[in-house]
């Protein structure tokens, strides 16, 4: 085989992966612009009639930019609040570690193999008798809580890649851990931050569990948005596609644009 | 100008000991240099002095006032690190001013310090560069750039030159030298690297296992080696070893034979040895010569030719292999019969446990 031949086919390969991995959001995309008739047709057109009526439908039932709004303040308030907890917990591990920091980061992440509903009625006991049902600081501090194992271990795969002496140097030049933090590791290691923090807030704005059972309307973000679209009157696929595209534009944007960050992260300690 | 004092200072890890109880004091404004083999704890040694590694137990004094708890950034000393450790992100000029900006200088005293020690270290034209941008010797400057924009008291230096190639070494010796003549400052110097030590100390401190095993200027270890260990360690090519036995002993001389029967005769206090001892001989391959008439038999095996001297190693007739350097002009070959003369005026006696006999 020539390798212009090979090079063709491995191409096609992964233009036939892509669509076929992406086919249903793309199938989502489109059926949102169709009308709900064509969207469960048994002869599906590919781009039949295409409208804006069931954006604006969605819109009129459910205020769109209330919930959106929601998302991004607990998305990117739970993802800075865990940055804030982990990049010292992080810190302490990669350069003061103990004989028992690697069994402390193991159960950490272990913590993540709970299933949720597991604490779902003791956290929804202490929400209701703290007064933090249904608003976005409650949603804020759970979601936070939920990715601080992920954060706090990438942040500390990524911080021992930063040479133990720069900080060393640091210290004899005068700086204090917080200086050592502010002046040298953080702007060292900023790549991984931002790849943990992307990661961080498309995990937290695709977060339902929370979501749906500690908020109600008031601090309702996306997810219960949609939610709310499945429900008694039966399904409108149209108008639920329609909702969706809307719910994960946003995220799908940040994530298009922080493409290169991502990868990074989401391989880290796979290549070095 | 600092003066400091180490008094039975300590270091466990995971309860192993690595240092192991050293006093020692190093004077203000000399250039004291910790030598020893890889893992002798001269770089712990360092870093407990620069407080980047906690004291187990015994005091640690910098001008007379105890500093075991106090951290790294307010003990007043620069160190630079055998890897340089500059920091990326920032260009040369920003490395060398950190400290001071930490320390609260203003902008204008910072610049005309960094450029003072620009000057010094002939970093003008880089100053904007970043670390990545620069070669090692000159990366190596700037870590030492760092360093002397300060002033501190004390410069520790944790073998800064391992990592330029030979001949920039010998350049950055001399300069170091030349520096430290010029600051007039106390610097405390690791290195593995005897001919570093020997070349820039004012002081040597010889390492093993944690525990000092000698102290003195240059010349002093090199003539009077205390031991075994020292005699091996400082001088290149390494001094001979033989055993041999005391056979008699008269007034200021000894005789020594060697296990093949030779006898050699060496100026030594009557009393400090007694017929029957076994000994260790050293002789450095300076102070053997090639001669017809010479008491040791010995058969050659490979020259080495450096252009103004060689370096003969050759098989005694006692089995050891000694080294003898000779002027480049000398003839030679393997296989060949030799005899050697070992000067008696340079001959150094240890007894069984490895200690200098004198």
């Amino acid at each position: 085989m020539t390798p212009i031949l090979r090079k063709l086919l491995l191409t096609v390969l992964g233009w036939i992966v892509a669509l076929v991995i992406a086919f249903p959001v793309i199938w989502m995309v489109l059926t949102s612009f169709k009308s709900e008739t064509e969207a469960i047709s048994r002869v599906p057109h590919l781009f039949a009639h295409l409208s804006l009526t069931n954006y604006v439908a969605v819109q009129e039932r459910a205020k769109y930019l209330h919930f959106a709004w929601n998302s991004v303040i607990v998305s990117f308030g739970s993802t800075l609040l865990a940055l804030l907890l982990a990049i010292p917990a992080a810190y302490a591990m990669a350069f003061l570690p103990t004989p028992r920091t690697r069994g402390t980061l193991l159960w950490m992440l272990s913590t993540k193999m709970m299933p949720s509903v597991g604490v779902l009625v003791p956290v929804y006991l202490l929400f209701r008798d703290a007064g933090l049902l249904d608003t976005r600081v409650g949603l804020v501090l759970v979601d936070a809580l939920g990715i601080l194992p992920v954060v706090v271990w990438m942040l500390y795969t990524f911080f021992k890649e930063v040479p133990r002496e720069v900080l060393e140097a640091g210290r004899m030049d005068g700086a204090g851990p917080l200086r050592e933090v502010y002046n040298l590791l953080l702007p060292l290691s900023m790549p991984g931050i931002v790849s943990t923090s992307l990661l961080a807030v498309i995990l937290t704005w695709n977060e339902a569990f929370w979501s749906l059972t500690l908020t109600t309307s008031k601090a309702a973000p996306l997810t219960a948005f949609i939610a709310s679209f499945s429900s008694p009157e039966g399904l409108f696929y149209a108008k639920l596609s329609a909702a969706s595209t809307m719910a994960i534009a946003p995220i799908l944007v940040l994530g298009w644009a922080g493409q290169r960050q991502l990868v990074r992260g989401l391989t880290f300690g796979a290549v070095k | 100008m600092a003066t400091v004092d180490l008094q039975q200072l300590r270091k466990t890890y995971n309860s192993v000991e690595i240092i192991k109880g050293i006093d020692l004091t190093v004077r203000d404004q000399e250039l004291t240099v910790f030598v020893g083999p890889s893992g002798c704890g001269k770089s712990t040694l360092l870093r407990m002095i620069a407080g980047l590694e906690e004291i187990t137990s015994g005091e640690l004094l910098i001008d007379g006032q105890r500093v075991n708890e106090v951290p790294a950034a307010k003990r007043g000393l620069a160190l630079v690190f055998q890897s340089y450790a500059l920091y990326p992100h920032m260009t040369v000029a920003e490395n060398m001013s950190f400290s001071l900006k930490l320390a609260g200088v203003s902008k204008a005293e910072r610049e005309a310090k960094v450029m003072e020690a620009a000057r010094i270290l002939h970093l003008e034209p880089l100053l904007d560069r970043k670390p990545k941008e620069l070669s090692g010797g000159q990366r190596q400057r700037v870590a030492i750039g760092r360093a002397i924009v300060r002033h501190p008291r004390l410069f520790l230096f944790d073998e800064p030159l391992s990592n330029l190639d030979a001949a920039l070494r010998v350049r950055m010796r001399q300069e170091l030298t030349k520096l430290h003549r010029e600051l007039k400052a106390t610097m405390i110097y690791v290195t593995h690297d005897q001919v570093e030590a020997m070349t820039m100390a004012d002081r040597i401190v010889v390492l093993q296992a944690g525990v000092v095993e000698q102290v003195g200027t240059p010349m002093e270890l090199y003539q009077h080696p205390k031991n075994l260990f020292v005699a091996g360690f400082i001088g290149s090519p390494r001094m001979n070893f033989l055993t041999a036995i005391v056979v008699s002993v008269s007034d200021a001389r000894v005789a020594l034979e060697l296990t093949d029967g030779t006898v050699i005769h060496a100026s030594l206090p009557a009393s400090a040895v007694s017929v029957g001892h076994t000994i260790t001989l050293g002789i450095r391959p300076e102070h053997i010569r090639l001669s017809a008439t010479g008491s040791i038999g010995a058969q050659v095996q490979l020259v080495e030719r450096l252009g103004s001297e060689s370096y003969v190693y050759v098989q005694a007739n006692s089995g050891e292999v000694l080294t003898v350097r000779v002027s480049g002009e000398v003839n030679v070959a393997p296989e060949e019969k030799v005899r050697l003369a070992p000067d008696s005026d340079f001959l150094h006696l240890f007894d069984a446990i490895g200690q200098r006999i004198s």
